[in-house]
């Protein structure tokens, strides 16, 4: 990796440099009740809009890239025949600027099952090949628990990793693009004063990470406690809203509609990201579910993400980013549960 | 306008042929004209359809037991099994049941209508790898669709297996799926024996369990050989497998011969929607097709 530095004054000129092209980032949206500042990914117009000393966003930057809703193809019909038409719904290149490592991790991890398994999916890999990511070091929040989950730095799958140290930014060049962008703006290679305090600011980050996951052994654990009381405990309090599928980074999977228009002429097949938690995800045909409790399809979200990943990529399906516990109105988090499900150990002294 | 990212056209980029078909089959179906319709019961009827394009039908391969997507714009689309012999090649057959939005539909569509079929996805029944072997294939209800595929394979390589056992077990005798096939099966030297939970008027066959038919087979072949040289094909509701294999568990065959084929919700059969996931395992990739271990090993499969 090239590690470069640039005074901070010059991040305007890096966004105005890139601003010839659509550029996503965090902005500020309003404040709670509370007066917690609200944030989510959306796109600028200036430099101006980005806030980029964000602590979280409520939603993850997925509807630029896996969309809630999108034609998987329409149909032209004809009295006996049809044609099929498919876009793929990439038109030009898009900058995400201000992603948080976990975000980033995200994408790392969707990348896997989305584009370099079998049937590799055109409509996100059309999105994701026409992104230039540049990254930004995060301010933790006290729902953060990446750490946890080795998603709180990365190493790969962005262009450009910007890390602020006290009036300049440290940045990790990842890609040729990168590169000449910053050749631009007044940048220099890296000193060892600079990689020192690189590594201050990284230790001062990992500071305020408070909340955690113990994974030692997640998976058989998770086997060991599949009929475990717990389950049953947090299934009581879930509302089965799908919230938190809709605001997590990984959370992938969809329902398939189709419609067809009222001039019977054409049709569209519509793709529309689901959530497990939803009482049919697993109901077929004639009424049968194979999940019809809360408690099940609670527990199955957890197994995908903790065990079922894992088992497939060693790795987990969860960057640990909070935004479920966050959003949902149960107060349910991912360290609480998995914390109560490994409590299941000590049931046995 | 130097700083413009060069937009990357994913549908026009000129890779290896290869890749390229990869990106592109996900959203391929081939188009396929139903040509014709035969009323089974009074719920499922039997589809030929019939791939439109020359190439793509000789090209379409698939092994008994695979999955097909099949579409109709604007309705629904939804996995089969196919139900017809691979050495038909795209000429399929299926079997539906009117259920639900799209089956209902197409209760009532004509031949000549045009559909999309895309696939085929999933495992099979490693018929190849029981060569030489016994085989007792076992279906409960719809179950006999999966089934037939694997039937009609055996029936066309009838000289490379040994003794072949068909045991098919239905509600009702009116719920019997492909009564006009079973003289012909019996004429590949197959032992074909039918069972129903309730008899109907005219039925002379037995009533009963299925259970109760393969262990008479059980008892028959209870030989040294009987778990080396057999293997068993079981399709059906969960309950009725289970009870099978669990049955065939203690006449000693070993559970990695015995295959199963389960049933999901799916929405692609590509491994992207997750609909279909038991456990954290993936029945349109990992399945539909699975060994008994296996089967044994997910979490929430029974
Ligand atoms: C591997 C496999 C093979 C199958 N083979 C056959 C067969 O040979 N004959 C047959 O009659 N049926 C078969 N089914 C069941 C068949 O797929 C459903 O009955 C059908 O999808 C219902 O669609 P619908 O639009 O009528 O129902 P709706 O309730 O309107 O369903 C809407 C959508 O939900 C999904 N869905 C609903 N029920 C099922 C289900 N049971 N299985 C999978 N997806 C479902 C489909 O994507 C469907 O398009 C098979 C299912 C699987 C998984
Ligand atoms: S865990 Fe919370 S956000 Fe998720 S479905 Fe249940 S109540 Fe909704
Ligand atoms: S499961 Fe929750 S914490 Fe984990 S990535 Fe998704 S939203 Fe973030
Ligand atoms: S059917 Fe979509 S993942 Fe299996």
């Amino acid at each position: 990796m090239i590690f470069k530095v640039f005074p901070a004054e010059e991040l305007a000129a890096l966004y105005e440099l890139l601003a010839v092209n659509p550029i996503v980032g965090p902005v500020l949206k309003g404040r709670d009740k509370k007066d917690n500042a609200l944030y989510d990914f959306a796109l600028t117009s200036g430099f101006a809009d980005l806030a980029l000393d964000y602590g979280q966003t409520m939603h993850s930057a997925k509807k630029f890239f896996l969309p809630h809703r999108e034609d998987l193809c329409t149909f032209t019909l004809s009295d006996h025949d049809w044609d099929k038409h498919v876009d793929y719904g990439a038109y030009q290149h898009t900058v995400l600027f201000g992603l948080h490592p976990c975000d980033i991790n995200a994408l790392n991890k969707l990348d896997k099952v989305l584009m370099e398994s079998v049937y590799p999916n055109p409509f996100y890999g059309a999105k994701r090949s026409n992104m230039f990511i540049v990254g930004h070091s995060c301010s933790p929040t006290p729902s953060c628990f990446c750490r946890s989950m080795a998603s709180d730095s990365v190493i790969r799958g962005f262009d450009l990793f910007l890390t602020r140290l006290d009036d300049s930014y440290f940045a990790e060049v990842n890609s040729a693009k990168a590169y000449h962008l910053l050749e631009k703006i007044k940048s220099y290679h890296a000193t060892d004063r600079d990689h020192k305090l690189f590594r201050h600011a990284v230790s001062e980050k990992n500071k305020k990470i408070t909340a955690q996951v113990d994974t030692s052994d997640l998976t058989k654990i998770l086997d060991m406690e599949f009929h475990a009381d717990v389950w049953q405990e947090w299934g009581d309090k879930c509302l089965s809203c799908g919230t938190c599928a809709n605001v997590c980074p990984t959370c992938y999977c969809y329902g398939v509609e189709e419609e067809v228009d009222l001039d019977l002429r054409h049709a569209r097949k519509e793709k529309l990201l689901y959530s497990c938690n939803l009482v049919d995800f697993a109901e077929v045909a004639g009424g049968h579910n194979f999940r019809p409790e809360s408690h099940t399809r609670l527990k199955y979200r957890y197994y995908h993400k903790h065990r079922g990943f894992v088992e497939a990529y060693e790795e987990s399906l969860c960057v640990g980013c909070g935004r479920c516990g966050n959003a949902c109105l149960a107060d349910i988090t991912v360290p609480e549960v998995i914390a109560s499900v490994r409590g299941g150990d000590n049931n046995g002294k | 306008m130097e700083n413009k990212l060069e937009f990357i056209d994913l549908g026009a980029t000129d890779q290896p042929e290869q890749a390229r078909q990869s990106v592109h089959d996900f959203e391929y179906s081939h188009k396929a004209e139903i040509t014709n319709v035969y009323p089974l019961t009074a719920t499922e009827k039997l589809y030929q359809i019939q791939i439109c394009d020359p190439d793509e039908r000789h090209n379409f391969t698939f092994h008994p037991g695979q999955f097909v997507m099949l579409e109709l714009p604007g309705i629904g689309e939804g996995p089969f099994s196919i139900s017809s012999s691979p050495i038909r090649h795209g000429d399929l057959e299926l079997c539906i049941r009117g259920v639900g939005n799209m089956t209902n539909f197409l209760n009532r569509v004509e031949r000549g209508t045009k559909v999309g079929i895309s696939g085929p996805f999933g495992t099979h029944f490693p018929v190849e790898n029981m060569i030489g072997e016994d085989i007792l294939l076992i279906a409960g209800g719809l179950g006999i669709v999966p089934l037939r595929s694997p039937i009609l394979s055996v029936l066309e390589n009838r000289s490379r297996y040994g003794q072949v056992d068909i045991i098919y077990g239905a509600r009702k005798p009116s719920e019997l799926l492909f009564g006009y096939q079973y003289e012909m099966w019996k004429q590949f030297d197959i032992n074909l024996e039918i069972i129903v939970d309730e008899a109907e008027q005219g039925w002379q066959g037995p009533v009963g369990l299925i259970t109760e038919i393969l262990k008479k087979r059980i008892d028959q072949g209870r030989d040294a050989d009987f778990r080396h040289k057999t293997s068993a094909i079981v399709c059906g509701p969960p309950i009725m497998f289970k009870f099978v294999c669990d049955q065939l568990t203690h006449a000693n065959l070993p559970m990695e011969k015995m295959f199963v084929s389960l049933e999901r919700r799916m929405h692609c059969g590509r491994g992207k929607c997750c609909r279909c996931n038991i456990g954290s395992t993936y029945t349109c990739l990992k399945g539909p097709v699975f060994d008994y271990w296996s089967v044994l090993n997910l979490k929430e499969a029974i």
